[in-house]
C-alpha cells in the first residue's frame, strides 16, 4: 500500500507515498537516496540561498517583501500571513531575539511536519537561519512533539552536521550573522501546540497558554521577542528565496500561495504526506491517497484537523484544497490534515473519541473548557451507553457555544467545532442513538 | 544520586539556554532520569530539581502536566498505543484487545512478571501509519496487525 523506498534514514526504510503528481516544495529531497543527509540537501542547491542572502547582505525589508508576495500563510493551521508576522518583529532591540518552530504536531491526523524533520531537517535549518538572519534573531528553537523521539534524533544529528559544515554558529560565511538552533523535545501534551503554551514549555514549565497582547513579536521566550512559525512555514522559506515570491504565490491560487503538504489519514487505501498545489480539486487528492478503502462509499470528511468543521461527502465532493475553497464549502483548512470516514463510520462514537481528546488534553487553566469539556464527554458517552436523552443535543449545542470565544486560547473553540458541526450534519444519527440505545450504522 | 551519564546529557540540555535559565532543561532532565530509571519517584523528581536548582514544585507541576511522565512503575516495556480518531478508523481497538488478551492486563496495569504495561495514548503525530504504538516513549512501531503486535511482544520477551 505504502511505497517504501530502499533508502534508509537512521537505520529505518523511507515511507513515502507515490510522488507522481506531487509538487515538492518542503519534501523536495524525497526524490532522492538518503534524503535528509547534508550532501543530499547541498546537492539540490540547499543553503546556497542563506549564503547568498548573508553574504550579499540582502536587507531585511526586501526578503520580508518576497514572503509577503508567496503568499505563504502559516501552516500550523491559522493561515496567518507568514509575511506579516515577521513585520512584526522589532527591528531595533537591544538583546536576544528569538525565533521559535512549532513541530508540536499534535492535532489528530496531523503528521507533515515529522516527515520534514526525518526526510529534510535541512530545509527547515536552512529556512530558520533565513528567518533569523531577516528578523535579527540570535537563537532559535525547535520544539518537537514529544512522540517521535526517533524523529527528534535525526534532527539533533542534522543540526550537528550543519553546525559543522559552517551553516550554524558564530559568523556564518566570515560575517557578523551568528545564529544558534537547539532542538527541544516535548513530552506529551496537545496544549503545547499553542504558541505561547509552546514558549512556557521551553522555559520549563507547565505548558499552559498565556494572554495575548503581549505577542510573541514583542514578549516571548525568555520574554523577548520572539518570532513563532510552524515547520513547514519555515520550510518553504529556501524555495521562496531561490524561485522567488511571485513563483511560489503562482504555484497555488489567489489568497493560498503555493503547494502544501496534506496529511491524508482514515479510511483511504494509500495514507499519508502528499506534497500538492494549493486550490487542487479535493477529487483529486482523494484520488491520488488511492480513494475511499476497501471499494466503500465516502461518507465524511475532516479536511484539516478536528478543530475544523467535519463535512459531509456532499459538502467536500466539489471543493477545492485551499483557504477560501474549504470555508466556501463550510470548513476550513487548518493544518491540511484530511480524515476520511467511510459510509461504515458511526458518527456517535466518533464525537465520544474526539470529545474525550479535547477534554484529556484541556491544559485545565479556563474554567470553560476544563469544566466544559469534560461535560461534552461525559454527556456524549451516556448517549453512546444508551442512556442519553433527546435533550441531550440542544446541552451539548448550548455548552459548546459556551466553551467556544471564553478561553484564553483557541482549544476551547476547537473543543467546540467537532460537536456542534458533528450534530448539525449527522443529528439523525444522534437521535436514532438516542432513541434505540445502539448506532444507527453498525447496529451496536 | 544523579549518575554521571545522567548528569552528563543535563548538562548538554542546559547548554541550550541562558546559564540564568536552568528552569529550562527541566523537561529533558525528567525526560533522561525517568529513561534511566523506568518512571519518576519523587525522590527523582526531588533530585532533579535540586540539581538544576529550581524548587521543588517548578519539577513536579513539570512531571503531573505532561503525559509521558511515568509517577509509577510501568515494567520493563511501557507500550502506549493510540486509540484517537485516525488510528481508531483503522482498527486500533482491535489491535487493543488482542494486546490486553495476549498480555492479560487491561490500560494503566502491568503485567505480573514485570515485563509490561499497556497505556492509552493520544494522537501521537504519525496517523499516517495507523495503528500504531510506541515502546517506552521512544521507538514508533507503525502500521499494526495483530501479526505484528505478536512479532513485537515475542521480540520483547526475549529481551
Amino acid at each position: 500500500m505504502v511505497k517504501t523506498s530502499n533508502s534508509t534514514v537512521n537505520g529505518r526504510p523511507v515511507v513515502k507515498t507515490d510522488l507522481a503528481g506531487q509538487t515538492l516544495v518542503t519534501l523536495r529531497t524525497l526524490t532522492e537516496e538518503n534524503p535528509a543527509a547534508l550532501a543530499t540537501y547541498e546537492k539540490l542547491g540547499g543553503y546556497a540561498q542563506l549564503k547568498r542572502l548573508v553574504t550579499e547582505k540582502i536587507k531585511a525589508p526586501d526578503i520580508i517583501s518576497q514572503v509577503k508576495l508567496s503568499n505563504l500563510r502559516g501552516r500550523g493551521g491559522a493561515g496567518f500571513p507568514t509575511g506579516l508576522k515577521w513585520s512584526f518583529m522589532p527591528r531595533y532591540y537591544d538583546g536576544t531575539k528569538y525565533l521559535v518552530c512549532n513541530t508540536d504536531e499534535g492535532e489528530p491526523g496531523t503528521f507533515k511536519d515529522r516527515d520534514i524533520i526525518r526526510y529534510n531537517p535541512h530545509q527547515l535549518i536552512e529556512g530558520m537561519a533565513i528567518a533569523a538572519y531577516t528578523l535579527g534573531a540570535r537563537v532559535g528553537y525547535n520544539y518537537i512533539h514529544g512522540e517521535i523521539w526517533q524523529d527528534y534524533e535525526i534532527f539533533e544529528a542534522a543540526l550537528a552536521e550543519a553546525r559543522e559544515a559552517g551553516y550554524l554558529g558564530e559568523n556564518l560565511f566570515g560575517t557578523e550573522f551568528s545564529f544558534d538552533l537547539y532542538a527541544v523535545h516535548g513530552y506529551g501534551a496537545y496544549i503545547c501546540g499553542e504558541e505561547t503554551a509552546l514558549i512556557e514549555s521551553i522555559e520549563g514549565k507547565k505548558g499552559q497558554p498565556r494572554f495575548k497582547p503581549p505577542f510573541p513579536a514583542s514578549y516571548g521566550v525568555f520574554g523577548k521577542p520572539t518570532n513563532v512559525n510552524n515547520t513547514e512555514s519555515y520550510a518553504s522559506i529556501p524555495w521562496i528565496m531561490q524561485h522567488g515570491g511571485q513563483a511560489f504565490a503562482d504555484l497555488g491560487v489567489p489568497n493560498s500561495g503555493g503547494s502544501k503538504l496534506f496529511s491524508v489519514s482514515g479510511h483511504v487505501e494509500k495514507p499519508g504526506n502528499y506534497e500538492i498545489k494549493m486550490g487542487t480539486p479535493f477529487k483529486e487528492l482523494l484520488e491520488m491517497a488511492g480513494g475511499v478503502w476497501k471499494g466503500r462509499k465516502l461518507k465524511a470528511v475532516i479536511p484539516g484537523g478536528p478543530s475544523t468543521a467535519v463535512m459531509p461527502a456532499s459538502a467536500i465532493e466539489n471543493a477545492t484544497m485551499d483557504y477560501d475553497g474549504l470555508s466556501k464549502a463550510g470548513s476550513s483548512l487548518g493544518a491540511g490534515s484530511m480524515i476520511v470516514m467511510d459510509e461504515t463510520t458511526c458518527m456517535v462514537k466518533t464525537l465520544k473519541r474526539l470529545s474525550y481528546f479535547f477534554y484529556e488534553e484541556s491544559c485545565g487553566q479556563c474554567t470553560p473548557c476544563r469544566e466544559g469539556t469534560g461535560w461534552v464527554y461525559r454527556i456524549i458517552e451516556r448517549i453512546v451507553d444508551g442512556k442519553g436523552k433527546m435533550e441531550d443535543l440542544d446541552l451539548l449545542t448550548d455548552l459548546s457555544n459556551n466553551i467556544s470565544g471564553r478561553t484564553i486560547c483557541a482549544l476551547g473553540d476547537a473543543a467546540a467545532t467537532p460537536v456542534l458541526s458533528f450534530i448539525k450534519h449527522f443529528r439523525p444519527e444522534f437521535e436514532y442513538y438516542i432513541q434505540h440505545g445502539k448506532s444507527m450504522v453498525d447496529g451496536k | 544520586m544523579l549518575s554521571a551519564e545522567s548528569i552528563e546529557k543535563i548538562e548538554y540540555e542546559l547548554s541550550k539556554y541562558p546559564a540564568d535559565r536552568r528552569q529550562a532543561a527541566v523537561m529533558s532532565a525528567l525526560r533522561i532520569v525517568q529513561m534511566e530509571r523506568g518512571w519518576l519517584s519523587k525522590e527523582s523528581i526531588s533530585e532533579v530539581a535540586k540539581y538544576l536548582r529550581i524548587p521543588e514544585i517548578a519539577a513536579l507541576e513539570v512531571a503531573t502536566f505532561y503525559n509521558m511522565y511515568d509517577l509509577e512503575p510501568v515494567g520493563q516495556y511501557k507500550i502506549t498505543i493510540c486509540t484517537n480518531i485516525s488510528c481508531m478508523l483503522r482498527g486500533s481497538d482491535e489491535i487493543v484487545e488482542h494486546l490486553q488478551h495476549k498480555l492479560g492486563v487491561g490500560f494503566n496495569e502491568v503485567t505480573p512478571d514485570g515485563k509490561f504495561c499497556l497505556k492509552e495514548g493520544e494522537c501521537m503525530g504519525c496517523c499516517g501509519g495507523a495503528p500504531l504504538l510506541h515502546v517506552n516513549n521512544s521507538e514508533m512501531h507503525e502500521f499494526l496487525t495483530t501479526e505484528k503486535v505478536d512479532a513485537l511482544i515475542n521480540e520483547l520477551n526475549k529481551g
